[in-house]
């Protein structure tokens, strides 16, 4: 491995880009709506559904309000980037993959201790599961890696095999740095070198007093509701528009799951959701997910042509 | 005699399943081939993170050819039936043999089937076992069907005979079978070809992997111990992480570092429990100090450096994760110090227990007050066993046992001493959970014991009068370990108490707070249940509702209710009074109404709940482990019968006194005879009483005795009742059973010398009487017709 070390934050993205393009994989552009993780955006959740082969790459800012904590603690943030590669049907060498991308980032097996440590993961919110691993590096959880078995409800066959990496923790482990905010973003030689703090240190601050103080309760669950009900209302529409064209609208309703997903997420952090009506919540986006899982399904992209009735 | 080795080479299996998949592996494939015709000199099995492994050693090379011969019907029988053996064997009517039989010819069918070649039945078997594999959770990947505990990469299965090896033909799902496996993940390159398990253990050595388990276990151990040892310290043992730790590395290397200057103040159970749960860290501790000052991790690969990266990395993590407990901790610390236990403990009144059963505010009144009512029976302050009650779960909304929950109690114990709380207080808030299995202490400090016994007899109560039992295998909510420890509990520390008198005020606060709680309800939604009410008496005239009709109102009432039980609760206890109540209900209209307008009114318990049978119900569910726990140490569950059947059987300290003594004396020799004579008088004695239709149970006479053992007897047994009573009283129950012991000659004598069953009924029902009172001096020691054999 003769590769330099990675200066910034943004050169390990730009690493992980290339590196998973170089696999093949089509490299999206994040998700444009809040979600709590890469796997909420459609080209994961969807697109393990169905016969289709997909393979995508992407970085997608995640928000967990209750993670907030102003900017202070030097690993925990509301708003930080995971990056995520899903292939489907996981290729054989999907490990082998993974280590490959590891030390194009810096992270050499010949200097490091990486390990697959038993972690099955579980979406309660998406109706999903799957088998894998947390992966350590000296001792460090770098990324999470499954197959997933079950998506909204459905079997996934084939399996798609998904990675998902924690980027500012990773980063903050190749770069040395102690505080998440005094991680360089860009290269620190640059004209007007950026921390991670001069870009977010500000934002954490201002959103954590929202998402903790300030965000109208009264308002979020009117939108939840709001949002619950337009994603049934879409997904009961008529498969045939006015033109006699059979389409399905799962993106459009997924689009209102995740976006009740995160009003929940944003109502818990404001701490006005008792433990017993979390599962009731939760359960509520469970049974969108599945819903918008049916619907697409049942659609083109997942392997099922349009025109024939299911 | 070839000797067969199989490889399966999978993605990483966790750790916790190894052991266990081991074991199946050898049973699996072992039961196979023996029920295949094979037989074999040894097996054993081996697993690495990547790989499970079976060797067997001296297997045959074929199966013996099987020769099985089945009598079929009569050569007279119908066609039907020749019919019928001919398809179940397979055979035609030319290859049967007739043969005589006592009832004439009959067919015969004599099948022979050939011997197997090992490989074919290997290959079976293997197969079966890959595609049937009792794995915890399996998983399928790619586009394939096969499921595996992860992705399976390769097959490898040789037989090798002084020839050399042979690769048994075999693939599943694509993958065939070689003779090929994969050393390191990092340390090894390329395939490695084996000829033999001994060619396969040494080059996996060469290729940096440690195939046995046992091997990386000792290695790791004595690594750590050495460099420990070096350092000044020593590690705190904990099989279970060495056995994990060993599941998830190839090849160990440990590396030793030290704990922050920062973070040696952090009590060694955080210490402990954090670098356990999150980085699978050994704990070193100062041997001079007691301080936990140092960790051992385990890597799976050498590197260039000596592991220089690794152990900074991994001091890094350890540091980050250190540095929350520790702000657990001070957050903690300064909540106590401000607010106190019960401060800490306010917010319990938000978290639910179980939704019937309210929340552990609700739980922990209940607890305090049952601990005030066992105190004086333990030997503690009523008053600080109520104050410990309401402290020892206050750590369950502290933070760092929101963070690691294993830690509960133990927390509570520094938070309380931190708070300068009384000692005894500060102890119970671990010791209340104890013991926590078999092989847990029990506690023996009297406010730990008071609480202990509240806290577990409280938990009972409450699933009891919610019908939540332990039922067969299941027992989700550890029941049977509940009532165990209040039975160690009670044993233990020869408690006095009536489990029947306690689990009955339990049950009655049980009640008494779900009445609270439905009358809350009732008084919120007044308006809604009056509609309810009306629409469930609707059809009947005025208030002539008849149990009959009740099962199916209920039935409406939870209809309506939807899934809120407590509304069905309400209208429920509602309409059961009414009908038990109709002149109450005629004056005051329902329940609810009543007992507001008579808040003294007597708590109305339907038949069907609470304190109505529960508490015997439970007894009997102490009664049926306690004999689980004393039949563990040698008491037989016919002598615990007879005495459960004696008074006082929910004092269980007095029950196993008087089952050891009972246990005891029927190992002498005179309890063995005096029984023989128990059994004697008590059949003579029924029969008579059966026959004649009365009780002979007093009257006795000696001016009746007409045989001087006779005499004797009527002696002897005024002695013996003159030591018994007392002895009794005294809960002596050697002294009442050596007594009764002295029985067993006279018993003996007076049964050889004389016919109960005399002509003269004068005398008859005199020595049938006299036999009554044997009858009733045994029986007051314990029911000796309960005992077996």
């Amino acid at each position: 491995m003769t590769q330099t070390r990675p200066r910034s934050f943004q050169d390990i993205i730009l690493r992980l880009q290339a590196y998973w393009a170089g696999q093949g994989c089509a490299v999206l552009q994040p998700y444009d709506m809040e979600v709590g993780a890469g796997t909420f955006h459609p080209a994961t959740t969807l697109r393990s559904l169905g016969a289709r082969p997909w393979a995508a790459a992407y970085v997608q800012p995640s928000r967990r309000p209750t993670d907030g904590r102003y900017g202070e603690n030097p690993n925990r943030l509301q708003h930080y980037y995971q990056y995520q590669v899903l292939i489907k049907p996981s290729p054989p060498d999907l490990q082998d993959l993974y280590l490959g991308s590891l030390a194009a980032i810096g992270l050499d097996p010949a200097l490091h201790d990486i390990r697959f440590v038993e972690d099955d993961w579980e979406s309660p919110t998406l109706g999903a599961w799957g088998l894998g691993w947390e992966v350590w590096c000296d001792g460090m959880e770098v990324s999470q890696f499954t197959y997933f078995q079950q998506v909204g409800g459905h079997d996934c066959k084939p399996v798609s095999g998904e990675l998902t990496y924690g980027l500012e923790r990773l980063a903050m482990y190749v770069l040395g740095a102690d505080h998440v905010m005094d991680m360089p973003f860009n290269d620190p030689q640059s004209p007007i070198p950026l921390t991670y703090g001069d870009i977010f240190r500000q934002t954490e601050q201002e959103y954590s007093r929202h998402n903790f103080d300030q965000a109208d309760t009264e308002m979020l669950f009117q939108h939840f509701k709001d949002a619950e009900a337009e994603c049934e209302r879409i997904l009961s529409a008529d498969e045939m528009d006015k033109a006699g064209r059979r389409i399905i609208m799962a993106h459009p309703a997924y689009d209102q799951c995740i976006k009740a997903s995160h009003l929940f997420n944003l109502l818990d952090a404001r701490g006005v959701i008792s433990v017993t009506e979390r599962q009731a919540y939760i359960g509520r986006v469970r049974a969108l997910a599945k819903k918008c899982a049916d619907a697409f399904v049942r659609t083109d992209a997942a392997g099922v042509l349009a025109a024939e009735p299911v | 005699m070839p000797d067969l080795l199989i490889e399966l080479f999978s993605e990483e299996i966790p750790a916790r399943m190894q052991a266990r998949a081991r074991d199946d592996l050898k049973k699996i494939v072992t039961d196979g081939l023996v029920g295949a015709g094979l037989t074999y000199a040894g097996a054993a099995a081996f697993s690495t993170p990547r790989r499970l492994t079976l060797a067997v050693e001296g297997l045959t090379g074929e199966s013996a050819a099987l020769r099985e011969e089945r009598k079929g019907p009569a050569t007279t029988a119908p066609a039907a039936a020749i019919e019928g053996f001919l398809r179940s064997t397979g055979l035609t009517r030319e290859q049967l043999q007739v043969r005589d039989d006592k009832k004439g010819q009959v067919y015969f069918a004599v099948m022979t089937r050939p011997g197997r070649k090992a490989p074919e039945i290997v290959a079976e078997v293997l197969e079966g076992a890959i595609r049937n594999f009792p794995w915890p959770k399996s998983m399928r990947w790619g586009a394939g069907s096969l499921r595996w505990v992860r992705p399976l990469h390769s097959i490898l299965c040789i037989l090798t005979d002084e020839h050399g090896a042979q690769v048994v033909p075999l693939a599943v799902d694509g993958i065939a079978a070689g003779n090929t496996t994969r050393g390191h993940r990092f340390l090894s390159k390329g395939a490695i070809t084996v000829t033999s398990f001994d060619d396969y253990a040494a080059k996996l050595k060469r290729a940096h992997v440690v195939l046995d388990p046992a091997e990386r276990e000792a290695r790791i151990w004595a690594d750590a111990t050495n460099a420990a040892f070096a350092a000044g310290l020593e590690v705190v043992e904990d099989k279970g992480l060495l056995a994990e730790v060993a599941g998830l590395v190839e090849w160990p290397v440990v590396l030793l570092g030290k704990i922050g200057a920062d973070f040696l103040d952090l009590p060694p159970e955080v210490l402990q429990t954090s670098m356990r749960e999150h980085q699978k860290f050994f704990s070193l501790r100062n041997p001079n100090t007691g301080r936990i000052e140092g960790f051992v991790t385990v890597a799976n690969t050498e590197t260039a450096d000596h592991g220089a990266t690794i152990l900074k990395g991994n001091q890094k993590v350890l540091a980050a994760r250190l540095s929350d407990a520790k702000f657990f901790w001070e957050n903690d610390l300064r909540t106590v110090r401000t607010v106190g236990m019960e401060g800490m403990a306010a917010g319990l009144a938000h978290v639910t227990f179980h939704n019937k059963l309210g929340s552990q505010a609700d739980r922990i009144g209940r607890i305090a007050a049952l601990a005030r009512e066992i105190a004086p029976l333990v030997g503690a302050a009523p008053d600080l066993a109520a104050e410990a009650a309401r402290v020892v779960k206050a750590d369950l909304q502290s933070a760092m046992v929101g963070e690691f929950p294993e830690l509960q109690g133990t927390m509570g114990s520094y938070y309380a001493r931190a708070e300068g709380l009384p000692e005894p207080v500060a102890l119970a808030c671990k010791a209340h959970y104890q013991p926590l299995g078999p092989s847990d202490d029990v506690p023996s400090e009297p406010v730990s014991v008071a609480v202990a016994l509240a806290d577990k007899i409280d938990t009972l109560c409450g699933f009891w009068a919610i019908d939540e039992k332990p039922t067969g295998s299941k027992d989700p909510f550890a029941l049977r370990r509940a009532a165990l420890g209040v039975i160690r509990l009670v044993l233990g520390n020869g408690v006095r108490i009536g489990v029947f008198a306690s689990s009955s005020f339990a049950f009655d606060r049980h009640e008494g707070q779900r009445q609270q709680a439905m009358r809350e309800v009732y008084q919120r939604s007044r308006a809604e249940f009056a509609g309810l009410m009306a629409e469930l008496l609707r059809t009947e005239e005025g208030l002539e509702l008849s149990s009959n009709d009740f099962e199916e109102r209920i039935d409406d009432v939870l209809t309506y209710a939807g899934d809120d039980a407590i509304v069905g609760d309400i209208a429920r206890t509602d309409l059961m009074w009414r009908v038990e109540n109709p002149e109450l209900a005629a004056r005051y209209g329902g329940y609810w109404d009543y007992v507001e307008k008579n808040p003294e009114a007597q708590v109305f318990t339907p038949r069907n709940s609470p304190a109505n049978g529960l508490a015997a119900d439970l007894l009997s569910f102490f009664h049926d482990r306690l004999k689980v726990h004393l039949r563990d140490q040698g008491i037989r569950h016919d002598v615990i019968d007879a005495c459960l059947a004696m008074p006082g059987n929910d004092d269980l300290t007095l029950l196993v006194k008087r089952a050891e003594a009972l246990a005891a004396f029927l190992k002498t020799d005179d309890g063995e005879n005096l029984l023989q004579g128990f059994r004697r008088t008590n059949n003579i004695l029924t029969q008579a009483e059966e026959k004649d239709g009365v009780e002979y149970s007093f009257g006795a006479d000696p001016k009746f005795a007409e045989d001087e053992s006779e005499r004797i007897l009527f002696a002897a047994l005024d002695r013996a009742d003159a030591t018994i009573q007392p002895a009794m009283q005294a809960e002596d129950f050697a002294t009442a059973m050596s007594a009764m012991a002295a029985l067993r000659a006279p018993i003996d004598a007076f049964f050889t010398a004389v016919q109960v069953n005399s002509d003269n009924p004068v005398v008859r029902r005199n020595r049938l009487n006299l036999l009554s009172r044997i009858r009733a001096i045994c029986l007051s020691v314990a029911d000796l017709t309960k005992i077996e054999g």
